[in-house]
């Protein structure tokens, strides 16, 4: 494997790794509100999560881009304070990753904490803990598959990703290029033996998860209820 | 005291509550389904809102919107036995105490873990998993995981009706010592006329969010008024009395009510016990003359004090068995051709194999 693939790999592997823990953290909340919420807000919060899912990439990647360039109001802000553009490089790939996977974390959280429902809660309330004890202690160790879930999911969906990454970081080698990118380049550059190796790694590895995330939902005990 | 004021909106109506409930012993919130009873006991617990609401719990306001005073359920020191037992499934029975134990109320020095465990015989079920309970045995571990807690005040909501009857039966003697051993007011949500005889030292007769009558159990029973609401099944009264001797060749039991003598079947108690029967409206006859050769054994003097006559074919007859009320459900038809009225001197007939044997409190308990 030339040294070219293997920081592609790497930086696939750094960026699906920081984009599930970032995402696991905002979606919590996110996902706690929307499942318990009466408020009319939901039902604009909810389908604007669920945007990426129908969205071509390309869209949200060129709204991304305007954003997070220079001239954009985020990227003009990050400009001021770092002296450095969001736009193709690692911390604007970040960005776009965490929207670009949100609904693949908030929806399983989502699902998990409608499960949980307000039953052990109040119990744990009458017992004596406070709102932020009882959600630590009761219900995220029962939604702990929903977790698992987002966290799986937003993985694989980021290292999968294509679109998106190609309009905001383009292709910079060990800092925008990912798998997907390189492959595309390998297959551009017609370097097919390169192309497959790295297709055959990623095809192989959607399909472990996947088959991780049903073998989770069958066998982990189902504790809501 | 516990005070509770405001208004409460159902799907069906909205209700105006408006109860004060006193703090001690087991006190039975009574009545039928949908009129509001579990939603009093979440307005006491703070889980419910309510509109406009007021509560206080022995002089501490917890809740006062006019002023915008609320206090979280948390700090509220309170204990909630669920219907559903609401263990938490990550945990095992063990931890779910230990769960409440590491946030009791720590204005209490006790009751501990150890002394709940011992009260409710939890021993051999605390490393069980909680989805390994059977649905009595997860009751048993909430009711101990709402005690370990310490709380002020302990509100449970018909804990025992999803469960059957011989799960019930295995459970009452536990509340029993709950009531017996613990210096924790209760209040008491029910349906069920058994477990509210067994159970409540003072009922609350719950309707449309308030309180219809209340009272002590047998009081709150006698009353005619009440009848329909009860339900006609239900309808009844509850007699109180000392066990007097027991005959072991015919298995009955003797028992004291008022200056007279019922005779039952075979109830487990020592001579002196006192014991709770409910007789039904529809197990008592009336004779105006002194039967000869009946099967029934019981025939008790009594008098009439009102005669509710009903739409269709029956009539209700209160009857003052000495201090004792009695209900008589008969037909309208005999009023009229024995010619009852108020102020006669009857015979009240008991079947005594009519009455539940369910209903007869656990031996020993109350004795005087």
């Amino acid at each position: 494997m030339s040294p070219g693939d293997l920081s592609a790999i790497l930086l696939t592997l750094k960026l699906a790794g920081a984009t599930s823990v970032i995402l696991v953290l905002i979606g919590t909340p996110l996902a706690w509100w929307l499942s318990h919420t009466r408020s009319r807000l939901r039902w604009i919060i909810e389908p604007a999560v669920a945007l990426p899912l129908v969205l071509p990439p390309t869209v949200l990647g060129f709204y991304l881009l305007i954003l997070l360039g220079p001239a954009g109001a985020i990227g003009g802000a990050w400009v001021q304070l770092t002296g450095e553009t969001l736009a193709f490089s690692f911390s604007g790939l970040l960005i776009a990753s965490v929207i670009y996977s949100l609904p693949f974390a908030v929806q399983p959280l989502q699902t998990a904490f409608q499960s949980v429902g307000t039953r052990h809660m109040e119990a744990a309330a009458t017992l004596g803990a406070s709102p932020l004890d009882a959600f630590m202690t009761v219900a995220s160790p029962i939604a702990i598959r929903g977790y698992i879930t987002a966290a799986v999911l937003t993985f694989a969906h980021t290292v999968g990703e294509f679109g998106v990454v190609l309009m905001v970081g383009g292709n910079i080698p060990e800092k925008t290029r990912v798998i997907s990118i390189a492959i595309f380049e390998h297959v551009e550059t017609l370097s097919y033996t390169e192309a497959h190796r790295l297709s055959i790694g990623l095809l192989i590895f959607s399909f472990l998860v996947l088959m991780a995330v049903t073998i989770l939902h069958r066998r982990a005990p189902v504790r809501a209820g | 005291m516990l005070i509770m004021r405001g208004t409460i909106r159902f799907p069906e109506f909205t209700a105006n509550v408006d109860v004060s409930a006193p703090l001690s012993g087991i006190v039975g919130l009574f009545g039928p389904s949908g009129h509001g009873k579990t939603t009093l006991l979440r307005l006491a617990s703070g889980l419910e809102r309510g509109t406009d609401c007021y509560v206080e719990h022995d002089g501490e306001i917890w809740q006062d919107d006019r002023n915008g005073i609320f206090v979280q359920p948390h700090k509220r020191r309170i204990g909630f036995v669920f219907q559903d037992s609401r263990l938490f499934p990550h945990l095992s029975a063990g931890g779910n105490l230990d769960y409440a134990a590491k946030r009791a109320n720590p204005g209490r020095a006790d009751p501990t873990r150890g002394q709940i465990v011992d009260m409710l015989d939890l021993a051999p079920l605390l490393h069980r998993r909680v989805e390994e309970l059977s649905g009595g045995e997860a009751q048993r571990v909430a009711i101990g995981r709402a005690l370990v807690s310490r709380p002020r005040l302990l509100l449970m909501d018909e804990p025992l009706s999803s469960l059957d009857i011989r799960r019930k039966m295995e459970i009452l003697p536990y509340i029993e010592r709950v009531r017996e051993e613990m210096d924790i007011p209760v209040l008491y949500v029910t349906h069920s006329l058994d477990e509210l005889s067994r159970l409540a030292d003072h009922v609350l007769l719950i309707r449309n969010g308030g309180v219809a009558a209340e009272g002590s159990v047998p009081e709150v029973m006698q009353r005619m008024d009440l009848g329909p609401m009860l339900g006609r099944f239900e309808a009844g009264v509850i007699l109180e009395g000392p066990v007097l001797a027991q005959d072991a060749d015919f298995s009955m039991t003797d028992l004291a009510i008022g200056k007279q003598v019922l005779r039952m079947p075979n109830i487990d108690a020592e001579p002196g016990t006192m014991v709770r029967i409910r007789v039904r409206a529809r197990d008592v006859s009336i004779a105006v003359e002194e039967p000869v050769g009946l099967s029934i054994r019981n025939a008790l003097r009594a008098r009439i004090s009102d005669i509710v006559l009903e739409d269709g074919a029956f009539a209700e007859i209160l009857l003052d068995l000495d201090g004792f009320g009695l209900r008589a459900r008969v037909t309208r038809e005999s009023v009229a051709l024995l010619k009852l009225e108020a102020g006669m001197n009857v015979y009240a007939l008991i079947k005594s194999s009519a009455i539940d044997r369910r209903l007869i409190p656990g031996g020993g308990k109350r004795r005087i």
